[in-house]
């Protein structure tokens, strides 16, 4: 932006400011954003001094795609609804997805239990009480089959919340997509795959990271040849933010987690342009609307540069940086549970004015449950009338220019290439996590911002400020033991139903081949076509290279 | 008189342990001696982590919805050794149906979210077993 005279800010302070300070002083001393950040009480010219449009903002579809990857924005195609939802048994879930569909969403996005993210069966020990409670039990290729029964996976696409067993997972998908018939060169979807963020955030991990890392170098050459439309990675800052991160340690370690990803890849000899484009990015919607909406713009324009400068990225595709994201599950409170709509409505608004790629709105009873259809719904009706009456999509970037933001975003980016040095420093970001770098970082502003919460300085309404004594109860879906039973069931009967010796062979080829450098996804998808269930695969890698087990960071 | 002992134990196959680590912290700072057992504890762990430790006070931090397994499990092992005196809190989401049931096996304070730490801290200091 070109500069200004310099008289605004510090003329204004003097002759208009002071005198007003002196009549009715602020409301506080100072005031930052919900991550801790400090906000000047006014933006002018002077504080974008040294942005060049052209060079740092530029015109939408143009590098560095501050203001957007498409040219149109979303006057040419709106993001996607994609509501994130499973529970119980696949036969619930498919019926959940079948109403999802008829409702208008566009895709769907599947939330497995913790067996399943963990690579367990339901009748292991650790799944007792798991199975069926925080979203929907795969154990074999029967489950998926069932799960997208009437779904026909050629028309649809399809993001899958799953990590450690990603391979496993995806590979039942293929199968069931071959056996419908659809052509895997066109079949289009996502897995989350990151398993980087685990270590750092969510810790649902199996295997220790350079072996994790390698599975998911191996899904990447693998799509690359075989399914090249699909979305092999979403790099996810949602889960490091929920643990507690600030929206700069969301963006700096997310971003740097993708920078770990195409490190690998390169060095496992794949092509650049042929595997980043196929890589995207997960951010939280959260609470504090100019700071995320700062988010989203620095991040592409970061990674633009990155793929080009640090990468030498030749693909204009692999310059883009496109995401998904997902309202605040952790902004979400138990009191008071119809505020949550409010709260979902404006953190989506800001995850639209940042020019998200697709979007999942939270439902208002997340903090007590998983959602209820009626809720469901809502969460999604939220979204269209977000799209279709504020206005905000008939323009590309409203907000770009606004001092204050372009102002939000640079510091952004100083904060995140500020990280990246850090962490660079330290090898890189397994090193990083193997030193515990990253969960300290976070588990000292999760610590900041309860404090800030006890002693009131971070208001939250019907929590800690206006509270209602006697709130009448709100139904919630109660998830019971019958999906454990009905699991446990099944999978007596596959056992006893399957070709156990094709099992035993196609398992024991899956532990050789990680005892070399193979690709393991045809292993994989050998072991899933013969009816191996999940936590089998997965033991026969637990044989190979253990478990991860972390040293706990307060 | 010495400080009150608390084991914080994350059981189940659930991950997310924000919560875990800041009562775990918050309680640190309250001047109570803190052990934090980390990530996937079975109940038996958890018992003998609470003998081991002459824990005053177990928190529990579970999200899953497996409290209707582990509680009880852990209650009756808690009996079997011996420790039944020891206090039994659980954080975390648990659906309003099931908290009479938690109650009547012997858990004392169930804080769902949004509950202030102080409260907490002074729940614990008024309920947990008295020491010589």
């Amino acid at each position: 932006m070109k500069t200004v005279a310099a008289s605004g800010k510090e003329r204004w302070q003097q002759e208009t400011l002071e005198p007003a300070l002196k009549k009715s002083p602020e409301r506080a001393v100072q005031f930052t954003t919900i991550s801790g950040r400090p906000i000047d009480r006014l933006y002018t010219a002077e504080d974008v001094d040294g942005i060049d449009y052209s060079r740092d903002i530029n015109n939408p579809g143009e590098f560095p795609y501050t203001r957007g990857i498409h040219p149109t924005g979303y006057r040419g195609k709106l993001w996607t609804m994609r509501q994130f939802a499973g529970f119980g048994t696949p036969e619930e879930t498919n019926a959940r997805y079948k109403t999802l569909l008829r409702a208008g969403a566009a895709g769907l996005s599947v939330a497995f239990d913790l067996p399943t993210l963990m690579g367990r069966d339901p009748d292991h020990e650790l799944s007792l009480g798991e199975v069926g409670k925080c979203g929907v039990n795969v154990t074999s290729l029967a489950d998926m089959e069932t799960l997208f029964d009437g779904i026909r996976l050629g028309d649809i696409t399809t993001s899958m919340t799953i990590n450690s067993p990603a391979a496993m997972i995806f590979a039942m998908y293929l199968v069931v997509a071959e056996k419908q018939g659809a052509d895997w060169n066109k079949i289009s979807g996502t897995i989350q795959n990151d398993i980087l963020k685990e270590f750092i955030a969510q810790k649902e991990y199996i295997f220790p990271p350079r072996p994790s890392m390698r599975i998911i170098t191996d899904i990447f050459g693998f799509c690359a040849k075989e399914v090249p439309k699909w979305n092999t990675i979403s790099v996810s800052g949602y889960h490091i933010r929920e643990a507690g991160s600030t929206a700069l340690q969301e963006l700096a370690f997310t971003l740097r987690d993708g920078v770990e990803y195409v490190q690998w890849g390169v060095d496992a000899g794949l092509d650049i342009d042929d595997f980043v484009p196929r890589i995207s990015f997960f951010f939280n919607a959260h609470s504090d609307f100019f700071e995320e909406i700062a988010k989203y713009r620095a991040a592409r324009k970061i990674w633009a540069h990155v793929m080009r400068d640090r990468f030498h990225a030749k693909s204009e595709r692999s310059w883009k940086l496109r995401f998904h994201s997902q309202t605040a599950g952790v902004s979400l409170t138990a009191r008071q549970p119809y505020n949550n709509v409010v709260r979902t409505a404006l953190q989506a608004l800001s995850a639209v004015l940042g020019g998200t790629n697709s979007l999942h709105t939270n439902s208002l009873d997340e903090a007590l449950a998983l959602p209820t259809a009626e809720a469901a719904t809502l969460a999604l009706r939220t979204q269209q009338i977000i799209a279709h009456e504020s206005g905000v999509t008939n323009v590309v970037d409203p907000l770009g220019g606004s001092y204050f933001v372009e102002k939000l975003t640079r510091d952004m980016e100083d904060g995140t290439l500020a990280y990246f040095d850090q962490i660079d420093r330290m090898g890189g970001m397994v090193e990083a996590i193997e030193r515990g770098f990253p969960q300290r970082e976070i588990a000292e502003s999760s610590y900041r911002f309860q404090q800030a919460v006890e002693r009131r300085e971070k208001v939250i309404v019907g929590v800690n400020d206006f509270v209602q004594e006697d709130e009448p109860p709100i139904e919630i879906l109660y998830i019971d033991e019958s999906a454990a039973e009905t699991q446990l069931a099944k999978l007596e009967r596959l056992r006893k139903s399957r070709d156990n010796d094709a099992v035993k062979r196609s398992i024991d080829e899956l532990r050789a081949a990680a005892r070399t450098t193979d690709n393991l996804m045809p292993r994989i998808l050998d072991a899933v076509r013969a009816y191996a269930t999940v936590g089998e695969m997965c033991d026969a890698l637990r044989d190979v290279w253990g478990e991860y087990e972390e040293t706990p960071i307060i | 008189m010495r400080k009150v002992r608390v084991v914080i134990a994350k059981p189940g196959l659930d991950g997310h342990d924000r919560g875990a680590k800041v009562i775990a912290r918050a309680l640190r700072d309250a001047g109570m001696e803190v052990i934090y057992t980390g990530l996937r504890q079975t109940p038996e762990m958890i018992a003998a982590a609470a003998l081991q430790e002459d824990a005053d006070v177990i928190g529990l931090s579970i999200l899953s919805g497996a409290h209707n397994h582990i509680a009880p499990r852990l209650m009756e092992l808690l009996k079997q050794k011996g420790l039944d005196d020891v206090l039994v809190v659980i954080g975390g989401i648990i659906p309003d149906v099931d908290i009479p049931k938690l109650k009547e096996i012997g858990v004392k304070g169930i804080f769902l979210p949004g509950t202030p730490m102080q409260d907490i801290i002074q729940f614990i200091n008024t309920h947990a077993r008295a020491r010589v």
